[in-house]
Formats: structure tokens, sequence, C-alpha cells
């Protein structure tokens, strides 16, 4: 049987039309709902209407936002406490499974579902959070939500979504030493912006893409909301089916047998049509980090910030309101800016890939600065303990904590102090998202380690040499 | 939610770029409860210095009584926090006009009868100049998708879907009951067809 060519996003798309109303609005199936403190506002919205969770299995809680990351038994803030117990409450309410603050398996949202083998190839994930578009690296259709499309899909197990145009990113040739997925996206979004990909669904492909392992996939569909993509993803190959066999939510025997089969017509097809296409050198991508307080002020480690006085309007007000939050001057390099402290860990990058390369440049070296290490799941935590990472991060001075959103949203408490400039894994450098005043660079875990190592923004690239 | 085809009000100019919903509303106050009201925290850290005082030369400490934002590119970029548009809605603001806007922001505008309305990067910058640090009355008309200011009359752009969505008010677990019998046969099928989408009850 022959028929149309279509993208992955496209059968992803179509697997999952439940109907499609006059007004074009289309009705989906949500495979997996996760859910997390945030989702207060969801719960409370049902209970209003006095409705019951429709599919209670396919609903999963984590605790991450507000987990704190030190002294779990004795939570002092009672808002957090709060937070965590309506959370954990709601989902005991509805018999949901819920995965606490005492679950050997907590961890972020984003670094549990995958681990667990809750996100699978060929499902539909909605979360109450942007950065759901990171299941996409298993070629998932997977999307951030709100509150009110959280207590629709609670109650009906379905969303209401407008098709999106459809966004191929092709990464040709191969990245240099010590260049990373993260580098990649703030590459592609210093080039196209932040609202670059708005209204699109990327697939990201390209022999740069085929070679990333699932960490470095997951880090590259996560950084899809900050070019403001729909969602990102991957087409699902044997990287991603060895990743995934023998995880505890994962088919097993016949079962993934079958799965199996059916993940592997995952792809594009040959001759399908994209809305549009971008192409990138991988080979021209240098470890990247942000100046200013949108991820697409991102630079090359090696180049200097914008003079403003070149750009036009509004471009000149951004830069110059960016220079002046950030404590920076136009045309200043980049490398050599003194930072106070570091920060190591979110749903970003805070995997135990992302560890192992961190820690690969701080072996033997000290901190110049003080920093937090939060890995991402408390499994991770075990592996990163069990390979000896800790000792690293502690003998080189930094601190190693428990898992959760921690310093990257500052929901739980971990904040950088007003006017501090931290060096961070995270993927917001937005004003006050690390704390009010606080001064964020995004850049890689390894380029982290590296500002830890020198006290400024620093290229990695020589301090991890005959190191990988 | 009502709904409705005409807003009315003041309009005032924020001309900023990436206004992310972590300025509009910083994490710290997304614990309260929505029947607390989220206006206080609108653009927060914008609006105050560090000691609380409102800062004299913000357009919304000057105008209150706005009810129209005009503003630049990737409005609402950022974080889902639907707290975000709950802070614009109980600050007063009804529809906010810019070049871009984050898409689950614009989403979850709709889902609370807030206006994201698009409209070229120039006619911005003409709207941000005219108004300047004053305000002034304008009309927002959802039936002919056009603003009203003065004598000028200026289209906007606005998904058909969520223009029918906006003036029928309505509620999409609403729309979504008369679907139920699509949704269980969906479901059926889904199983079957896909048996490792589904997950073992929890005990």
């Amino acid at each position: 049987m022959t028929s149309h060519p279509r993208t992955l996003f496209a059968k992803l798309w179509d697997a999952h039309q439940v109907l499609q109303r006059e007004d074009g609005a289309s009705l989906l199936w949500v495979d997996r709902h996760l859910v997390h403190e945030g989702s207060h506002h969801a719960f409370a919205k049902l209970a209003e209407r006095g409705l019951p969770v429709a599919e209670p299995t396919l609903t999963i809680g984590v605790v991450d936002h507000y987990a704190p990351t030190r002294d779990r038994d004795r939570i002092g803030d009672p808002d957090i406490a709060r937070m965590i117990r309506t959370l954990e409450d709601n989902t005991a309410r509805h018999g949901i499974r819920c995965f606490g603050m005492r679950d050997p398996r907590q961890g972020i949202v984003h670094v549990m579902g995958p681990e667990q083998g809750l996100t699978l190839p060929g499902l539909l994930i909605n979360c109450g959070d942007s950065h759901t578009s990171t299941h996409g690296a298993f070629g998932a259709l997977a999307f951030g939500i709100g509150a009110t499309e959280v207590a629709h899909v609670l109650a009906t197990q379905t969303i209401w979504q407008k098709r999106p145009r459809t966004m191929r990113i092709t990464v040709t040739g191969a990245l240099g030493p010590s260049v990373t997925a993260k580098d990649l996206a703030l590459s592609w979004i210093a080039h196209l912006g932040a609202d670059g990909a708005r209204g699109h669904a990327i697939e990201y492909a390209g022999p740069v893409v085929q070679a990333l392992s699932m960490e470095g996939r997951m880090t590259l569909c996560n950084l899809s909301i900050e070019g403001g993509a729909r969602c990102g993803m991957v087409a699902p190959d044997d990287v991603t089916f060895a990743y995934l066999q023998g995880r505890p939510f994962a088919p097993t025997g016949a079962d993934w047998d079958r799965a199996l089969n059916d993940w592997r017509a995952l792809a594009t097809d040959d001759g399908a049509e994209f809305d549009r296409e971008v192409t990138l050198d991988g080979a021209a991508i240098a470890p990247t980090v942000t100046w200013g307080t949108s991820p697409e002020e991102a630079l090359p480690i090696t180049a200097n910030l914008p003079d403003p006085a070149k750009l036009d309007g509004a471009r000149a007000d951004q830069a110059r309101a960016a220079m002046d939050y950030m404590g920076l001057t136009p045309g200043q390099r980049i490398e050599g800016t003194p930072v106070d402290q570091v920060f190591i860990g979110s749903c970003t990058n805070g995997r135990i890939e992302d560890l192992r390369l961190a820690a690969a440049v701080l072996a033997g070296r000290k901190a110049r600065v003080p920093g937090l290490v939060s890995p991402g799941s408390a499994l991770v935590k075990a592996q990163a303990e069990q390979e000896g990472l800790d000792r690293i991060f502690t003998e080189a001075g930094l601190e190693w904590v428990a898992s959760g959103c921690s310093m990257c949203v500052g929901m739980n408490g971990d904040l950088v102090a007003p006017g501090n400039r931290c060096a961070s894994s995270t993927n917001r450098n937005f004003k006050g998202r690390q704390g009010r005043g606080a001064r964020t660079h995004l850049m890689s875990p390894a380029m982290v380690a590296a500002a830890a190592v020198t006290g400024t923004i620093t290229d990695v690239r020589p301090l991890l040499e005959g190191r990988v | 939610m009502a709904g409705f085809s005409l807003i009315d009000g003041p309009a005032v100019a924020l001309p900023q770029d990436n206004i992310d919903t972590d300025q509009l509303i910083p994490a710290r106050f997304m614990s309260v409860p929505r029947k607390d009201g989220y206006g206080p925290y609108l653009l927060h850290d914008l609006r105050f210095d560090a000691q609380g005082a409102p800062r004299p030369d913000m357009p919304l400490n000057r105008h209150t009584d706005a009810r129209i934002l005009v503003t630049r590119r990737n409005f609402g970029s950022g974080s889902s926090r639907e707290a975000a548009v709950y802070a614009l809605v109980d600050f007063g603001i009804q529809a906010v006009l810019a070049p871009s806007f984050g898409d689950i922001f614009a989403s979850n505008a709709v889902n609370n009868g807030l206006l994201p309305a698009r409209l070229p990067e120039d006619r911005i910058e003409a709207l941000l100049t005219r108004l300047g640090t004053d305000s002034a009355a304008m009309t927002v008309d959802l039936t002919d998708s056009v603003i009203r200011l003065g004598n000028e009359v200026i289209p906007f752009d606005l998904d058909p879907i969520w223009r029918l969505k906006l003036i029928n008010g309505w509620d999409d677990i609403d729309m979504t009951a008369s679907h139920g019998a699509a949704i269980a046969a969906f479901r059926a099928a889904r199983a079957k067809a896909a048996p490792h989408a589904m997950l073992e009850a929890t005990v």
C-alpha cells in the first residue's frame, strides 16, 4: 500500500487524533499525563466541578519544583511543605501513582519519566511544564500545557490543540571536542531567536543528532521551548531502544518485540515535506554561553558582546536593558567575566552524562567559587555516587545535594542572591529566574565546571584536553 | 466564563521584548491560591523596587486602570505557568497587543478570557510611540478583528479557533463532554493497537 509520505510529527499527531472539529481544532488522546506541585490549580478546578480523574493510571505525579535539596525531613518553609503535601494528597485522593519526597525514584519530572521508562516512542505526553518537550527525544509527541489544560486532561485524558507547523533542524558534520547538545541548542536559538520556532513542532535530524546519546537528545529537545517551539523530537533508533530496554515501565517480552516493531516505523518518510527547513554545520559550533536575559542572547565563548549602538530600535533597547541588568558592557569579551557561583543540575542538564563531563573537568582541581550540584533524580544521584563523582565535586569544594528543580527556578529556596553572577547548566537566564536580581549565564555542565575552576567564564576545551 | 466581543478601556505601553512569564509572575508568588488574587504580583519586580515601593516610571503603576497592554515581541515566553495570565486578568488587563506570544501563554490567555492579539512589529512600534508613558482610550473589536484608536482602525491577527472561543466564552471541558463516546472508542482502539501505551493500575 502506498501512501502520502509523512513526517514523524504527522504520524504521531494522526495516531492520537480522536476527532477534528469544523473550526480545525483537534481533540488528541493523551497517553501519559505528568503532574507536579504546580498542578494544584488544576486539581482545584476539578474539585470545583466535582469531577473525577478520568484515567488515574495514566496520570503520574512527582515532587520536583519545590523539593528541598537539603534537610528533607524537616521542611522549615510552611509554603513549601504545603505545596508538596497538596500534591501528595491530591494524587492519593485520586489513586494516582506518585513519586513523592520519600520515593527512592523521586526526581525532576523530565528526568524521572524517561528513567522509569514511562516515556516511550510514539506516546503523547503532557505535563503542566514547558520543558515537557524533553520527552520528544524518544520520538514522543510531548508538550507543555497550562493549568486549565491540565484540568482538562485530568477530566478527559484528552486535549484540544491546533496542529502546529513543522520545522526540521538538520545538523551536519560532527561536533568538536567538548562541544555538547547544550551548545548546539543555544547556538540555534541565538541564530533563529527565542521566538524563531514559534508555532512549530521541530524534528532534529542529521548525523550530529544521530550521534547524540539519549541524554544529549533530551537536552536538545528540552531547550526547544526556549526557541519558541511547541515541541521538539528525534526519531527513535537503536540508541533509544538500548536506553529503554529493561526500564521499570517499559514493555517486556513479546510486548517489547511488538512495540519495537512499531517504533521502527516512527521516522519521517523520504519525500515528506516540512513547512520550514534549517541546516546547521555541527563543526562550526563552539562552546556557547548566554550573556543577556533571553536564551537568544547567546555567543560562542570566543566572541564579544554586541554593541547596541549598531542595532536597530527595539533590538538596541533590548540589548541595553540586558547589559544593564547583567552588569556587562557593550563589545566586551564574554570569556574572563568573573562569576560568583555555579550551579549544575536541572531538567536540561542534570543527568548522569552531564555529571560525568562536569566531573571530568573538576577531577583533581579546586573550584574558586562556591557552587551547588543537584542531580536530576535520586537515581542519578545514586549512580553518580557509585561512580565516585560526588567525591570529585565535594573535593573540588562544591556542595552535593538532593535532586529537584532547585536553583533553576528557585521555588525550593535555592536562590542566587541579588546581583550575584551564576554560571548555570539550566535553561533560562530570565531576569529574576534564579532569584530577584540574579545574573544567570547559561552554558553546558562542562562549561559550568570550567567556570568553577577559574572563577570566570572560561573556554572548557583546554581544560578537558586528554580527559575525555 | 462569559464571552465578549468588545473591549473598551485605557491602553498603556510596555516597550520591552521577551517579557517572559517569570517576569509576569515571579516564582515566589506561585503558591498563592487563585481565590486570593494574583493582581498585586503582576510584573512585581518591574513594578516595585527591592524595598517594595512602586516605581513611578512604570506605566502600569501610573495607570492602574489599564485594560489593554501594548508590548513587544515574544510576550509570555518561557514557563507554562498559567499564573502569569491570572496576574494580568486579576490586575484588570483584558487584551495584550504584541508582534508575537509564547504559544503556551497565548493558549492559557484564551482559556481565561484574555485576548492575545498579534500586530505587525511596525504597527506595534507606532502604537508604543503614540502612547509613550500616557494611556489612551482604545477599543478592541473581536467581531471585526480590529482595534480602534482615535480615528485609526488597525487590524489584528488571532487564530479563528480562539476568536470563536473568546466570543462564545466556550469552556473546553464542557465542549469535550459531548464527545465522550468518541473518546471511549478511541481509548479501546489505542489499547489494542499499542498495549504498551497503557499502564498497570496502581495497587
